[in-house]
């Protein structure tokens, strides 16, 4: 009796988890968004792809490919700059994660705050900012000529163009992280100290292990907004680096360079995509999302 | 840590700078804020700021929810991918690919039937809506996959149509999910720089636009007015979120411990 009482429930659930999952609300619910991401996610793509493989003709050609390597440099470029940042990140970013993941809840809720108000503040305002300090004429400058130095600006720099990035995206970099030492359970850290490990031990054998997911997708979100970026070259770079944002930029001012534009940002774009997804194959986690 | 907060510290200081120089104060002014609210096009601009992150926020939340009950309730494995990844394209690319990819639809579409001007307001909205949508579904989602499905066959057994169940017992049940996918997406729309200066038009500016082109080519101490007042603002609102939400932490688990208590002298 038992048996088949539960039998019918069974029955009962699954057929009405068939009607939900066909009834028309169901069906049609996603439909809305398919079509928006059809007309503005793929299209534009599509355009992209099709402008980069034609002349201003119309015609088909691989022209505009080819001639990419006058950008080789520019290339080589944004990728160091972007590289140092996100080096820098890691070495700035990773030991502020440890120390605030080490904090108590209520000094940690604290010091995440005041990560995250920086990022609320538009890069824009923030890259200014930056600019007031670095300045000719501006308050590190007056400080180092009030030391007797020549007066020297720092816009124009690769140093600035850099600080810039990380000053930036550093908190991109310091959130995932500290969200995966934080969920590290501690009685793998204690296990490591009772079986002898030091501090330095410990930290090198079990939590920069169980971290390298939140290493990876820091070094995703410092990474790909860098290699891209055309305000903060443009501010602190005071217009002596052409970074690949940059060109990418100066491509769209004039109908007439739109397709060697369309092509960089194809090439740039195919390039991001199959290193985010070589970097998803050695983490599966998705820390990234949890904090955006 | 502080070193994050120097330079804002600096602009805000400097922006009640009496003399136009960076590298001494040499006097306390509202000068710069004087000509800030002189100048017309900063409102207009702070006002479409405004309208377009609480429209394209709204809109890409009553898609973006639709959207993650379509896909939670997809049974074409294939499809649910696909439509995921798809999804996820604006979050993964730079911005600024999304933004050149978006200006050269317009474009072309706009030539195709011979519109007069392809930028300006409607290709902010949807470009906005565009980037909000991952981050609406994305909050929501979780909502509707960690919800009990014994609450919806209840509802269904009790003679609720799965239309009449959605409305009645899921969407209330994700409520949290759409209010902070809502809120991102607000955010993120006020925040957008880049991709907002490829799909934009002169006569279309949003406050990140405007300092922009103000900036363009020298230090204008009337931004830095600006500056100080948006951060002032954020300041204040993350303050007040946090404040709220701590508050609403510590009232809700007495909450529940009340409602224990009278469950058990019943």
């Amino acid at each position: 009796m038992n048996n088949s009482a539960k039998v019918r429930k069974k029955v009962l659930a699954a057929s009405s988890k068939s009607t939900i999952e066909r009834s028309w609300l169901a069906r049609i619910a996603a439909c809305p968004h398919i079509l928006w991401s059809v007309l503005f996610i793929i299209a534009p793509l599509m355009f992209v792809a099709y402008f980069a493989f034609t002349d201003s003709a119309g015609n088909f050609t691989f022209e505009n490919i080819t001639n990419l390597t006058n950008y080789g440099e520019t290339f080589m470029l944004s990728v160091f700059f972007s590289l140092i940042a996100t080096v820098v990140c890691i070495i700035i970013g990773y030991p502020l994660a440890y120390f605030i993941a080490r904090l108590k809840p209520r000094k940690q809720k604290l010091f995440i705050l005041l990560l995250m108000l920086p990022m609320w503040i538009s890069l824009l305002i923030r890259t200014y900012s930056l600019m007031a300090l670095l300045d000719n004429g501006g308050i590190i400058s007056t400080f180092l000529v009030s030391l007797g130095f020549e007066k020297l600006s720092f816009i124009g720099t690769g140093g600035a163009v850099i600080l810039g990035m990380v000053y930036d995206y550093l908190p991109y970099m310091v959130l995932p992280i500290y969200t995966t030492i934080s969920k590290i359970d501690v009685r793998c850290i204690e296990a490591a100290a009772d079986l002898g490990c030091n501090g330095w031990q410990t930290v090198k054998n079990v939590v920069f292990p169980l971290s390298v997911p939140g290493i990876i997708s820091g070094v995703t979100m410092v990474f790909v907004p860098s290699i891209s970026t055309f305000y903060i070259s443009q501010k602190l770079g005071g217009g002596a680096f052409d970074l690949i944002g940059d060109t990418i930029e100066r491509q769209f001012q004039n109908k007439l360079t739109y397709h060697t534009g369309a092509a960089i940002s194809l090439v740039m774009m195919i390039l991001i995509l199959i290193s985010l997804a070589v970097m998803n194959r050695f983490s599966d986690n998705d820390g990234g999302e949890i904090i955006v | 840590m502080l070193l994050l907060y120097a330079p804002i510290l600096v602009l805000f200081i400097f922006s009640f700078n009496e003399s136009g120089n960076l590298g001494s104060f040499t006097g306390f002014s509202v000068k710069w804020y004087r000509e800030l609210f002189r100048d017309s096009t900063a409102f207009t601009a702070l006002k479409n700021t405004l309208l377009l992150a609480l429209e394209s926020s709204l809109l890409a939340t009553v898609i973006g929810t639709f959207a993650a009950l379509g896909i939670y309730r997809m049974q074409n494995k294939y499809l649910k991918t696909t439509v995921t990844s798809v999804t996820n394209i604006p979050m993964m690319n730079p911005d600024i690919v999304t933004g050149v990819s978006m200006m050269l639809f317009f474009v072309a579409v706009a030539g195709m039937f011979n519109f007069s001007s392809a930028l300006g307001k409607t290709t902010m909205l949807i470009a906005h809506t565009t980037f909000n949508l991952p981050y609406v579904i994305l909050s929501v989602l979780p909502r509707f996959k960690q919800m009990d499905k014994s609450l919806t066959e209840a509802a269904l057994d009790l003679g609720c149509t799965p239309a009449k169940a959605f409305f009645k017992v899921e969407l209330p049940y994700v409520v949290p999910g759409i209010v902070s996918g809502a809120m991102l997406g607000f955010t993120l729309s006020l925040d957008d720089f880049v991709i907002s200066h490829f799909v934009s038009s002169p006569d279309f500016q949003t406050l990140p636009l405007y300092i922009y082109n103000q900036t363009a080519h020298n230090v204008k101490f009337s931004m830095y007015a600006l500056c100080s007042l948006i951060i002032a603002a954020i300041l204040f609102l993350m303050l007040a979120i946090n404040f709220i939400g701590a508050k609403s932490d510590n009232t809700s688990p007495k909450q529940t411990k009340t409602e224990q208590r009278k469950l058990a002298k019943h």
